[in-house]
């Protein structure tokens, strides 16, 4: 009996089956096949609360930065392309008066006004307690997103997610965060009981959750963790994060301040590209990753894909 | 039953054949990354400005600027936290004037001196530029609300802090205790506290950050205090009197840590 079913059953499939195949290729003969979709991601890292441009005589960054200029940035950017996220990777908080005065209301506002997409947290962002970011949290018409930060036990339990799925013209882009471990750089009463998972497992289980059952076009790791250590190489960073992980397409790094000449490129547990990007800190820079897309399978061919930087 | 049974049955076969339809129709509209452009911009003068934005931000810059632009002290150079192996100008200045600001405050209260002061290299958030020194200098470099605690430490646990020194090879601002290393094997040959050797088993008090005294960036050391005292001062009060005390920025470049 249960043999009969399933030849019955594979019967059925078969046939329907064969009527996809069908219908697809009729398609794929009235669709445009060389239609290319275009997804722009922006992003920033480690403003630390610097709002204002730096002073023309200021003996780093002269006249570099500025929310407004960067607004404006990013609006051109708006308008010359269809489908732009505006990320950042954290450490929101601290750096000028306005987060001492004001404890993050302003650049969550500003960030609104800017239209971010997404977020994760920064250490920084701990600074005046779990208790004082979420405070904050109304003033912020965006979300955030931490998977190895276990917040059952907080304020910002159910708040703060471990991942994001954002379509854009079609394209299913998964963004999950991940943050530096907290214990010896925050003190335990402003970060309270919030959890430290291990980000590679985490990561493993989020490229799972996002790459396998999601079927994601595209999948971000928003990166608290700094880019590397070189007096600690075994320390988990962004690098040795692409390197232990599969399935993420681009690591948008913070933490560390690191100012890169161009995106890094690394080789996942796969053997494949994996980009690394982080853009210093204070607002100086921005950071622009385009990802084309088409329906050309150039992996399945051998051909690849191409990364320009 | 039996009638419902076979019902469900053939219910599931619909369902899964369906789920296959739906997997093929899927894989045809994927679509695949072929290729991914990636740059960064800086964000200058060049860059324009959104009006409305800075426009926004203006009654809360009015209100903080009236507090922070008097003028306190002034630089004759700018002080930078990269420019150093083992100490930096600006790590001196802030151990030293930590101990200058804070030893009165620890002696009217507890009727003891400051030995030695360590503060974190990162803890550092700004330089200290040329020119006029404002309150803003000391919110730039000191933005966190971090207070100063006096810990009683043991001398073992001083010889700890000098290892803890050389293995994070940074220039931790450090006053009162002097390293001198062996520049082949990098360790430590010899520790001396204000001009005497270190004593192992002697009391010696020590100013820090509460968060340093917490454990932070890795201090563990700290967890082994006999005794220490909140100052109830903020680090950043204290560089605002001390910037109000001097006239002229001095520019302290003796070395704490002495390679032999």
């Amino acid at each position: 009996m249960k043999r009969r079913d399933f030849l019955k059953n594979t019967a059925a499939s078969s046939a329907l089956l064969t009527l996809g195949g069908l219908s697809l290729s009729s398609f794929d003969n009235l669709e445009d096949t060389t239609e290319v979709k275009k997804i722009t991601i922006l992003h920033t890292n480690d403003v630390h609360s610097h709002i204002d441009p730096f002073p023309a005589d200021h003996p780093k960054n002269p006249n570099m930065g500025g929310v407004a200029r960067r607004a404006a940035l990013v609006e051109q950017i708006r308008k010359e392309e269809k489908n732009v996220l505006l990320l950042d990777a954290g450490d929101i908080f601290q750096g000028t008066p306005y987060f001492n005065y004001y404890g993050g209301e302003l650049e969550f506002k500003l960030m609104s006004m800017l239209q971010y997409d997404l977020a994760t947290m920064g250490n920084h962002d701990f600074d005046n307690g779990i208790e004082g970011f979420y405070a904050q949290l109304p003033h912020a018409e965006f979300d955030f997103v931490s998977a190895n930060y276990d917040f059952k036990n907080t304020i910002l339990d159910g708040i703060v997610k471990p991942y994001k799925i954002i379509r854009k013209d079609g394209i299913k882009i998964g963004i999950f965060g991940l943050g530096v471990e907290l214990q010896g750089l925050v003190s335990p009463q402003l970060y309270k009981e919030t959890v430290y998972n291990n980000p590679v497992e985490v990561a493993q289980e989020m490229t799972r959750i996002l790459k396998q059952e999601n079927k994601c076009d595209l999948v971000i790791c928003l990166s608290h963790l700094g880019f590397k250590y070189s007096n600690d190489p075994e320390k988990i960073c962004d690098v040795n994060l692409a390197k232990k992980t599969k399935d993420i397409d681009l690591i948008i790094g913070g933490h560390t301040h690191t100012f890169l000449d161009k995106p890094v490129i690394e080789k996942n547990s796969d053997g494949k590209e994996v980009l690394i990007n982080q853009v210093g800190c204070y607002g100086i820079n921005l950071g622009r990753i385009d990802f084309y897309f088409d329906k050309k399978n150039k992996a399945a061919s051998g051909n690849g894909r191409s990364i320009m930087v | 039953m039996v009638k419902l049974r076979k019902y469900n049955r053939f219910f599931i076969q619909i369902i899964a054949a369906f789920s296959v339809f739906l997997l093929v129709s899927c894989v045809g509209n994927k679509y695949y990354n072929s290729k991914i452009e990636g740059k960064q911009i800086g964000i200058t003068g060049q860059s324009g400005e959104v009006k409305s934005i800075d426009a926004f931000v203006a009654p809360y810059r009015e209100h903080i600027n009236k507090d922070l632009d008097n003028i306190l002290a002034y630089s004759p150079e700018t002080l930078d936290k990269s420019k150093g192996e083992w100490q930096t100008s600006i790590g001196n200045l802030m151990a030293d004037m930590t101990v200058e600001m804070g030893n009165p405050v620890f002696l009217s209260r507890e009727k003891k001196n400051i030995d030695i002061c360590i503060l974190n290299h990162g803890g550092i958030r700004s330089i200290l530029p040329k020119g006029n020194v404002t309150t803003r200098t000391a919110f730039e470099i000191m933005p966190f609300e971090n207070s100063l605690i006096v810990v009683e430490l043991k001398g073992t646990e001083i010889r700890e802090m000098a290892n803890y020194i050389l293995k994070e090879k940074k220039p931790h601002p450090l006053n009162g205790l002097q390293i001198i290393i062996d520049k082949n094997t990098l360790t430590v040959k010899s520790l001396s506290v204000n001009g005497k050797p270190l004593e192992d088993s002697k009391s010696y008090y020590v100013a820090t950050s509460d968060y340093l005294s917490n454990g932070g960036d890795n201090m563990v050391f700290f967890r082994k205090a006999v005794a220490s005292y909140d100052m109830n001062y903020k680090l950043r009060n204290l560089m605002i009197d001390y910037f109000k005390k001097v006239d002229t920025i001095p520019v302290i470049i003796n070395q704490r840590i002495i390679l032999e």
